[in-house]
């Protein structure tokens, strides 16, 4: 294979695709002059969110910690060493300079001249002192020289903000030259920065400075940061400029290309000619936090509040929202006319210097905590408990809500509440007025008949387009059916778009990129209020300004457009706006240099478009027909957007695509995602009208009722598509371009994709031509046949894509694992894999091993009894699979001396003591029975954080599958479907996954602990985090995985292969030097020795066999596991097909085996004796020149078989196992204290005293208990342990019967998660005088996934309160939003207010609500649930919890209300589950006739 | 999918067969459909499998789980359309294929499988009940001419795809109607001959030219078939015989199965009216009266079970070299998907006759020159070439009719093949890897090119060389940029695979497995 270029390999590392996340916490002052006591303050704070930071494979260099503060003067005036003009004619710039005295001398130049330049003095240079005693190796030896340069305002400055503006331009044009090695970390006269690859320990020892008492200020922003890598950088620490941030925008791409598409327009009378010099503000290589402090300065500076600024980036959900008011949301929608929200999990703490304050992105999927005390301190955290103050000083407690601000106001000495803030931002215009005059609805225009160039049978459209009969049959039949998207099953086992021959539309080599544990993904089902689909269409003008003009754009409520909607469009008066189209076609025969000519004039007819005052572009391929072909869509949009980007015209225009190629949702999305504002799909909305006539709808279904109901299906789809990569709106979608291209040269993405990863290169524009001419000819100059093509994308056929379970593959597997010749059928089986399946399918097709190594005899290489220890099964969930499918392959897998993996669905405790034990059990989002018995029963406890097949969402199992013993043992109702969440909800980021991972190795100590990731652009990056997170394993799924159910969009547009991702890990650990600390799994349509062997090569230790071993049992691939009728019995609960199941765990036994003694053969006849000397061995393979494929030959796999520079001669491979974490435990010690109970059945009662960094308490005792005791563990009460203080995260996490945890106090999220028994109650001290019902004492994410037990809350808990409960009685006494969500069982009491979207996705259990204000119905999600009435024997039992909440806390509401309990009774709501109710109601039926 | 459920529903109901006692004194189609309501029904038993094996089982790779949801969702015209999509021809092979595609269905596994071949013809019967099939000539032609030589199954399939393409098509036939083995070597009792008029009507319609009783490298030489056409197609069938190596075989009243077959189907033949050669004088084969020695357990022998008992012989004895079925069917050596080399109950037997499994026959025993009996002996073994007699087996068998129906060996090489000089492969097949033969211009395919098998697999046989020969001709888009091989890529794959197998399934059972001839043993 020719590399395309001839360039050398390089790696697949990219440092753009770094995370972070950490600690953030501010402290202010109020009423009091600046002092160095809120430093130290917040440096305290900082030191207890220590936790939260990380370090890399070099435990003294952290990952940084920073703080900014306002100037101090004082110190200044004596430090300094030269006179200072007054405050606020002076600012100090905080430089990272270079560490080669010439070099810093000429970066010192260049400031001071562009400082001079700018009209400025500068006073001099003073020098930070630093002990550099205090600093890691690492990091020391990235350390800047720091010093800072003291500038005076000149004499044209008239005034602070001015100066600040100066300053500003100085910094921006100083950046813009790129200097090597300087940074400046602020430049202001107001604030400054002291930051650095520190630890938090760190930060104020390095730095002397923060520890002299006349460093004072009246506000402190600290921050500590947990990054996925550990390259040295300084500057990446936070805080920057403005704000320290507690997150991750996920829109970052398109947020930066749309900026610079603005950045042409930006004018503003304040920065008047400076605004050239600011240009440019936006680099590709700064971090997502850097940016959004570059914009928010911008804001800021260009005369916007800080706390305008952030409601335009942040904003909070307001559509449908009608609880706030109309000017609010006025306010809201005319700013999204200006700029697309900044998505993404995100706390972010911000100050110009006057003001500081904090925000949580609109989904609150980030902690945040404040109290405020009697003397006027002020301390908002992510956790609590970071505030040295006694308990009677405290005037409030509470919590960062969703899309809220809080904003403490230094000049006025108040905190402004969000309502106040806001209430007079939207009045600082009339922007209800000029939404109302200027915004344009597509209802209101008027109706044109078409003028469409041409028209064509539809067939041939069809045809020509590249439609196949599956796309009618399995993608537009069922959306037009259901109003949802069709779910399949078994995954993607076929072609790469990039090495098919079929002819795949260009969307299919784009694949979707999606979250995972750096952020989450969001639940567009059950958290709909925050998701947004309203497009808006038309030019955008200068970002500093405000206009009635600004929000003169179409606004259509989601991005489909109706033929007759376009139409109207195109033929707009022009008063309006003015619409032209632009042709998508070329003449055929010009062959695969017409497209190119084609696409080239197309961009010049825009930018001519444009100059004419065009402001609404269609680019349309109605004109397709026998001598047009066609160009794909995607191209056209892309090249048409990335031009016009380029042009600086972008915001100028609209961009429309009318395409009769898109036919899938993941074809709309890429066109949104690449820059179109809304799509016509035309050719799918007419074959609607087709498939009716052919009665291919359902009876009474019109044409126009189906395109409603697509319309629906992809709206639906858009959303979990943007969900998956945890953003909420299209609006910031757009244009975001979140893809990675698989298979596409790079010239071709650099021009017309630019910013989109591709790594293995692969077509270029003559290919992408010649498919599109390809499809052309089915249709014309006549089509062959007036059949579709069959497609075989979704289930196999004959003369379809290809698959590497086919049926070839799949009957010989099974004749091997089954029949006397089994070696025989298995060479058979394994050489056509090899040689012909995936090379059809697979980029480890194109590779082989080296044949010029000397080999080693057979016998010397270690024997298949040890290869196939390293072999697991997939998780596959007992529920999707039937028990006995299950059970033998458990059976299977332990009699070979292999693992399997329970899946999500928990393990019936009568396997735990025998052969049919899973040795791994999955921890997943859903939490279906991971109880403390079953983490103690487990040798590796595996974090499903993403599979292969649907990545970004999670598991779903219909309800016919959920069987009596199924609902059982997942804690869940009876034949109900059950979905898990998307994201893990005490997984929002890197910091809470190091906490689970914590809680996890607290439970079960014993364990290994493991993450699964998915395979996509960034993968190894996210496997550094989970390295240092203290996983001792990783497993790097391929986007090929079997899975249950998915939706067919996600089967097979999101995730890569693993080749890429696992290469990219193994690359990024060696780089981090974490490689050999931490096992590597690699899983992906697995199926022979060579697989095995080219993984351990590209860097796995282990290897995990999902579908083969499912054939090797009986799976015949039917892709009907969502539909329970798997006719050989292995994914189905119906008895009688259950009893069809025969599978045998030889088979299982004998396939392994076979793969193992490949694997040994392979590895003989490359020299290497065991797997792991085959490790990290990339010399072993080249890239095969003998596949000469048309396609194939295009891509390049050596970027795959990099080894990093710097890497010696180290291990490539896992040598040791994580550093111990639980030491620190103060459970060690309860452990010891509590054994007279766990032994010898006595009562214990312990006392202590806790802080925040005490975490999981209670859960390494439940582990023992529940590992003696098993699941029920003590008798009630063995235990009483009394705590006081503020509890760390996980506070009784797996909480294990017969402990009683009492905490005066508060705690942090994820109390009682996964709580198994015992008893939990949290309230206040007895010392505090605040209304404890008013007061927030619990954080969010509270008893998530709780199995068993009791909890009592006295005050508020936080958002998703019970989030998964299948079991706890829990009372509190009020939540936030989305409380009860997914709730299966269990009770929950809540005895004050509630937040939106109450019991979201509850199928079982029953909550009572205390209807405070009346309100309670109208937040209530009543998708699932009703309104019942309370019967005489429940109101005794709730009675009865009220008082037990009462007694144990000493609550004043439960007290009020049972002292008036026969009229309060009335006011309480009882949720019920319609589903619940169904299954309660069978059961008492099935036992009266007993 | 209608009915996700259907198969455990529903039991599998086959065709309606007549009954033995009383067909047996008749020509007439001996099975029959069932209603259309369990037509519908037995449609509905089918799983839309994520992998259709029947899909890969059937040579043709019909589309049968499209089919069978459109059969149960009464849209028999769409049925119609994806029928014909991949089968020229299906009237044919719904009534005598064996179905590779019924022993590859899924349900096979662990039930009874989806009656694929009864709903196949139920929906080409329907399409010619309702008129929906009508000749569709194409819209323009190419002006190449193309010559095939043979009307069997492979012929007539090459012809009309050849023909729907523009190109003008001549077939040559030696014999005096369409159809090759069809017309004289399967008996009317399972295809009335009238069905291949039918089909050939509308070829002819569609502008498919015939020449009967031309013998091309005997009336019409090669030179000359060549100097008629742009291209020529051998489709001739693999008409070689296998024969009994045995002692006393040359005597008289020993005769290879399809001798007695061609006599037997001109005789109904000219019984119904139509124009068939008698048979010359003195080489009559007539078993009425006799006691009738088939060698050969195929469908062949079967064939002439039926023939022999319908003509009124005394009584028939089937030897066959093969042990007995298992109960379910399916030979350990032949596990699911692949099609069991053998046909595990025939239609004769259940007529009248008697089969013997593992015997082979040793010596022919004559007196007069005529035939007396068969000498013979037990054996055991799976395959043909592994069989081990068991010591004092040995039996004997009177005979007055000897049929030898083991198979044929390669096509002619005499005549046409000789004067044409092109490439044989190893079995004296015509050598055609890709369809086109040693000659440039010069295609092969069905049994001439891959040896005999099924009707199936030669209608297989002649679309896919119609693309080839279509490509040669100047071809349409998509193919003219991808080289000969490469237009098969996904539908062959690797010339081992599972489909290679079913496709060339009876090749070797024929060929091999049926084989009876004695064999040095050791």
């Amino acid at each position: 294979m020719a590399p395309p270029y001839g360039r050398a390999p390089r790696g697949l590392y990219d440092p753009t695709y770094e995370h972070d996340a950490c600690g953030v916490a501010f402290v202010a002052r109020l009423g009091a002059p600046a002092s160095h006591e809120v430093i130290s303050r917040a440096l305290w704070a900082l030191e207890h969110l220590e936790h939260r930071g990380a370090e890399g494979a070099d435990p003294d260099t952290g990952d940084g910690a920073g703080i900014l503060i306002q100037l101090p003067d004082e110190f200044l005036r004596a430090e300094a060493g030269v006179d200072l003009p007054e405050l606020g004619r002076y600012g100090v710039a905080m430089c990272f300079l270079p560490r080669d005295v010439d070099a810093c001398g000429e970066a010192e130049r260049l400031l001071e001249q562009t400082v001079a330049a700018e009209g400025q003095h500068v006073l001099g240079w003073r020098d930070v002192p630093v002990d550099e005693e205090h600093c890691g190796v690492v990091a020391g030896a990235a350390a800047p020289r720091i010093r800072q340069l003291l500038v005076a305002a000149g004499d044209g400055v008239e005034d602070r903000d001015a100066f600040e503006r100066k300053l500003y331009v100085i910094r921006r044009v100083v950046e813009k030259h790129d200097f090597p090695d300087l940074a400046i970390a602020s430049f202001s006269s107001r604030t400054v920065v002291y930051k650095g690859m520190l630890t938090a320990l760190q930060l104020s020892r390095y730095y002397p400075d923060l520890k002299d008492p006349r460093v004072s200020s009246r506000m402190a922003l600290v921050h500590s940061r947990f990054s996925t890598n550990t390259f040295p950088s300084w500057e990446l620490a936070h805080p920057y400029r403005m704000l320290a941030h507690n997150g991750e925008i996920n829109t970052l791409r398109g947020n930066r290309n749309w900026h610079r598409a603005r950045e042409l327009t930006l004018a503003s009378p304040l920065f008047g000619d400076d605004i050239e010099k600011i240009r440019g503000l936006l680099r590709d290589d700064i971090s997502d936090s850097a940016s959004l402090d570059g914009l928010m300065e911008l804001l800021v500076l260009g005369g916007r509040s800080p706390a305008h600024a952030m409601s335009m980036l942040i904003p909070e959900a307001h559509q449908g929202r009608p609880e706030l008011s109309r000017e609010v949301r006025d306010f809201y929608a005319y700013h999204s006319s200006l700029i697309e929200p900044w998505d993404g999990p995100a706390a972010v703490a911000f100050t110009d210097g006057r003001v500081i304050g904090a925000t949580l992105d609109r989904n609150g999927l980030r902690p945040g905590r404040w109290v405020v005390t009697r003397d006027g301190w002020v301390v908002l955290a992510s956790e609590t408990g970071v505030l040295k103050a006694s308990d009677d000083q405290i005037v409030a407690k509470g919590r960062l809500r969703p899309g809220k601000l809080f904003l403490v106001d230094l000049e006025r000495d108040r905190i402004v509440p969000d309502d106040e803030v806001k209430a007079s931002l939207a009045r600082r215009q009339p922007y209800g007025e000029w939404l109302h005059d200027r915004v344009v609805h597509i209802e209101d225009l008027p109706d044109k008949s078409p003028r469409v160039p041409r028209v064509e049978p539809l067939r041939a459209k069809q045809l020509a387009f590249g439609w196949t009969e599956e796309d009618l049959r399995v993608i537009l039949e069922p959306m037009a059916r259901d109003g949802a998207e069709p779910t399949g099953s078994m995954g993607n086992d076929v072609a790469l778009a990039s090495i098919s021959d079929r002819r795949p539309p260009l969307f299919s080599y784009f694949k979707q990129l999606f979250a995972q544990v750096t952020n989450p993904a969001i639940d567009p089902i059950r958290e709909s209020v925050v998701m947004s689909l309203a497009a808006v269409i038309g030019p955008e003008i200068n970002l500093l300004d405000e206009t009635p003009d600004h929000c003169h754009q179409l606004v259509i409520p989601q991005p489909i457009l109706r033929s007759a909607q376009l139409e109207k469009l195109r033929q707009v008066d022009h008063s309006v706006f003015e619409a032209r189209t632009i042709d998508m076609t070329w003449p055929a025969a010009e062959g695969e240099a017409g497209m190119e000519r084609r696409l080239e004039e197309m961009c010049r007819e825009a930018s001519e478009l444009v100059a004419r005052g065009v402001n609404i572009i269609i680019l349309s391929d109605r004109n397709l027909g026998p001598e047009r072909a066609a160009m794909p869509s995607l191209l056209a949009v892309a090249a048409v957007h990335q031009h016009l980007v380029r042009e600086g015209t972008r915001l100028q225009i609209g961009l429309l695509v009318e395409t009769g190629e898109a036919r899938e949702i993941h074809h709309i999305a890429t066109l949104i995602g690449y820059g179109a504002a809304a799509v016509n799909p035309y050719v799918m909305l007419e074959s609607l009208y087709a498939l009716q006539r052919d009665g291919r709808l359902p009876d009474g279904v019109s044409p126009e009722e189906a395109v409603d109901r697509v319309i629906k299906a992809i709206g639906k789809g858009l959303l979990k598509i943007l969900s998956k990569m945890g953003i909420s709106t299209i609006r910031s979608y757009t244009g975001a371009q979140i893809f990675e291209a698989v298979g596409v040269r790079k010239d071709v993405i650099d021009r017309h994709f630019t910013g989109t990863p591709s790594r293995v290169e692969g077509i270029g524009l003559d290919a992408i031509a010649r498919e599109a001419l390809d499809r052309h000819a089915r249709a014309y100059p006549a089509a062959v046949s007036e059949l579709l093509p069959a497609g075989g994308l979704y289930a196999w056929r004959r003369r379809g894509e290809y698959h590497g379970w086919n049926p070839e593959t799949i009957a010989t597997l099974q004749h091997a694992a089954r029949g006397e010749d089994g070696a025989d059928s298995y060479r058979r089986f394994a050489t056509y894999v090899n040689y012909v399946a995936v090379r059809n399918t697979a980029f480890r097709g194109l590779l082989r091993f080296r044949d010029d190594v000397e080999r080693v005899p057979l016998d010397e290489v270690e024997p298949a009894s040890e290869v196939v220890k390293r072999f697991k099964s997939g998780g596959m969930s007992l529920g999707a699979l039937s028990p006995e499918a299950h059970e033998t392959l458990a059976v299977g897998m332990n009699r070979l001396g292999g693992m399997s993996n329970t899946g999500e669905g928990g393990e019936d405790p009568a396997r735990y003591g025998d052969e049919r034990r899973s040795a791994i059990k999955q921890v997943a989002s859903g939490r279906f029975g991971v109880t403390v018995s079953y983490l103690v029963n487990a040798d590796e406890l595996q974090i499903k954080v993403a599979q292969g097949a649907k990545p970004g969402e999670g598991g779903q199992l219909p309800g016919h599958k959920v069987d009596r013993y199924i609902a059982g043992l997942r804690h869940s109702t009876p034949g109900v479907g059950l979905i898990s969440p998307p994201p893990h909800h005490d997984i929002y980021s890197i910091e809470d996954l190091k906490q689970l991972i914590y809680d996890l190795r607290c439970a079960n100590p014993r364990a290994r602990i493991s993450v699964k990731l998915v395979s996509e652009v960034g993968v190894g990056t996210v496997a550094a985090g989970v390295a240092k997170a203290n996983a001792d394993h990783v497993v790097i799924a391929g986007h090929d995985g079997g899975t249950g159910a998915a939706p067919q969009a996600s089967i097979h547009h999101a995730g890569i292969p693993w080749e890429i991702g696992l290469a990219e890990t193994q690359q990024t650990l060696l780089r981090n030097d974490l490689r050999s600390r931490v096992l590597v799994e690699v899983d992906g349509q697995m199926r022979t020795g060579r697989d095995v062997a080219i993984g351990a090569i590209l860097g796995a230790d282990e290897f995990g066999f999902g579908t083969a071993p499912l054939i090797a049992l009986g799976c015949v691939m039917m892709r009907v596991c969502h539909l329970n009728t798997c006719p050989v019995g292995v994914a189905s609960q119906d008895p009688e097909l259950r009893r069809r199941f025969d599978g045998q765990p030889e088979h299982v036994v004998n396939y392994m085996f076979m793969v193992a003694d490949e694997t040994r053969r392979i590895m003989a006849a490359l020299g290497v004796r065991s797997i792991a000397e085959l490790i990290g061995r990339t010399d072993l393979l080249v890239p095969d020149e003998g596949v000469d494929h048309w396609k194939a030959r295009g891509i390049d796999l050596r970027p795959l078989l990099h080894v990093p520079e710097d890497v010696g001669d180290g291990p490539r491979h896992c040598v040791r196992r994580p550093e111990p974490v639980l030491y620190d435990s103060i459970d060690v010690d309860l452990l010891q204290r509590a054994r007279p109970a766990i032994e010898d059945g006595k009562h214990v009662r312990l006392e202590r005293r806790i802080e925040n960094k005490n975490r999981a308490v209670g859960a390494l005792l439940s582990g023992e208990i529940a590992r003696r005791h098993g699941g029920n563990g003590l008798p009630e009460g063995s235990i009483e342990i009394r705590l006081q203080g503020s509890a760390g995260q996980s506070f009784g996490a797996w909480l294990a019967g017969g402990v009683t945890l009492l905490l005066e106090g508060d705690a942090n999220d994820y109390t009682g998660k996964g709580m198994s028994g015992g008893t939990l109650v949290v309230s206040p001290s007895a010392e505090t005088t605040f209304r404890a019902e008013d007061n927030v004492v619990v954080g969010n994410v509270v008893l998530y996934g709780a199995t068993a037990g009791r909890a009592f809350f006295r005050g508020l808990a936080g958002e998703r309160f019970a989030v998964r409960n299948s079991g706890v009685i829990a009372v509190v006494e009020g939540i936030g939003d989305h409380g009860c969500e997914y709730m299966t069982g269990g009770r929950v009491v809540v005895l004050g207010p509630t937040g939106l979207n109450f019991a979201a996705g509850m199928s079982g259990g029953i909550a009572y609500v205390f209807d405070v204000d009346g309100g309670f119905r109208s937040r209530c999600n009543t998708e699932l649930v009703g309104f019942d009435e309370i019967t005489p024997d429940e109101a005794l039992e709730l009675r009865g919890w009220i008082e037990e909440h009462a007694e144990r806390t000493g609550s004043a509401v439960a007290e009020r209300i049972l002292a008036g309990w026969d009229a309060q009774l009335g006011r309480f709501v009882k949720v019920m589950p319609h589903d619940y109710k169904r299954a309660l109601l069978e059961l008492t039926q099935e036992e009266v006739p007993a | 999918m209608g009915d996700p459920r259907g198969f455990l529903r529903l039991e599998r109901v086959g065709f309606q067969k007549r009954d033995p006692r009383e067909r047996v004194h008749d020509y007439r189609q001996y099975f029959a459909l069932p209603d259309d309501r369990t037509l519908r029904d037995q449609g509905g038993r089918c799983m839309d499998c994520g992998v259709p094996f029947c899909q890969e089982g059937c040579p043709l790779g019909n589309k049968i789980p499209d089919w069978n949801d459109l059969v149960y969702g009464d849209r028999w015209r769409e049925a119609l359309t994806h029928l014909h999509a991949t089968n020229n021809f299906p009237e044919f092979t719904g009534l005598i294929c064996p179905a590779p595609c019924e022993s590859a269905c899924v349900l096979d596994i662990n039930d009874d499988p989806v009656t694929i071949e009864q709903i196949e013809l139920a929906i080409v019967t329907r399409g010619f009940d309702e008129g929906w099939i009508v000749a569709s000539p194409p819209a323009s032609r190419s002006g190449h001419t193309v010559g095939v030589v043979g009307s069997g199954p492979a012929g007539l399939a090459v012809a009309a795809e050849l023909n729907r393409h523009g190109h003008s098509v001549t077939v040559y036939e030696r014999d005096e109607g369409p159809g090759g083995l069809l017309r004289f070597g399967v008996p009317d009792a399972k295809l009335e001959k009238w069905i291949i008029d039918r089909r050939v009507a509308l070829l002819e319609e569609e502008g498919v030219a015939f020449e009967y009783g031309v013998d091309v490298g005997g009336d019409l030489s090669v030179a000359g078939l060549r100097e008629r056409h742009d291209a020529v197609v051998m489709a001739i069938g693999s008409r070689v015989h296998r024969d009994l190596e045995v002692p006393g075989r040359d005597v008289a009243g020993v005769h290879f199965a399809m001798e007695y077959l061609y006599q037997r189907n001109r005789f109904v033949a000219r019984e119904e009216g139509r124009f068939a050669p008698e048979p010359v004088p003195g080489e009559e084969i007539v078993a009425a009266g006799k006691r009738v020695v088939v060698v050969g357990g195929g469908d062949t022998g079967m064939d002439c079970i039926s023939n022999a008992l319908r003509e009124g012989a005394e009584d028939v004895l089937l030897l066959d070299v093969y042990p007995p079925l298992p109960a379910d069917g399916r030979p350990a050596s032949t596990p699911w998907p692949l099609p069991p080399k053998r046909t595990p109950t025939t239609y004769a037997l259940e007529e009248g006759g008697d089969r013997r499994f593992g015997t082979q026959v040793t010596r022919i025993v004559g007196e007069n020159g005529r035939v007396l009996g068969v000498e013979g002996r037990e054996v055991q073994g799976t395959s043909s070439r592994d069989v081990h007699a068991i010591p004092g087996s040995e039996f004997s068998e009177r005979a007055d009719l000897v049929l030898i129906a083991i198979g044929f060996s390669h096509p002619e090489h005499e005549g046409a093949v000789e004067q044409l000089g092109v490439d044989l492969d190893a079995r004296g097949n015509l050598k055609a890897a890709v369809y086109e033969t040693s000659r440039r211009g010069v295609f092969a395919c069905g049994d001439a090119r891959i040896g005999q098998s099924l009707v199936v697999t030669a209608i297989a046989e002649g679309r896919r060389c119609a693309r080839v020969v279509d490509r040669f001709l100047g071809g349409p888009g998509e193919t003219r940029n991808v080289p000969a091989s490469a237009l098969f890529a996904f539908e062959d794959g690797d010339p081992h695979s599972l489909r290679h197998q079913a496709e060339t399934a009876r090749t070797v059972t024929v060929g091999d497995a049926f084989w009876s001839g004695p064999r040095e043993e050791g």
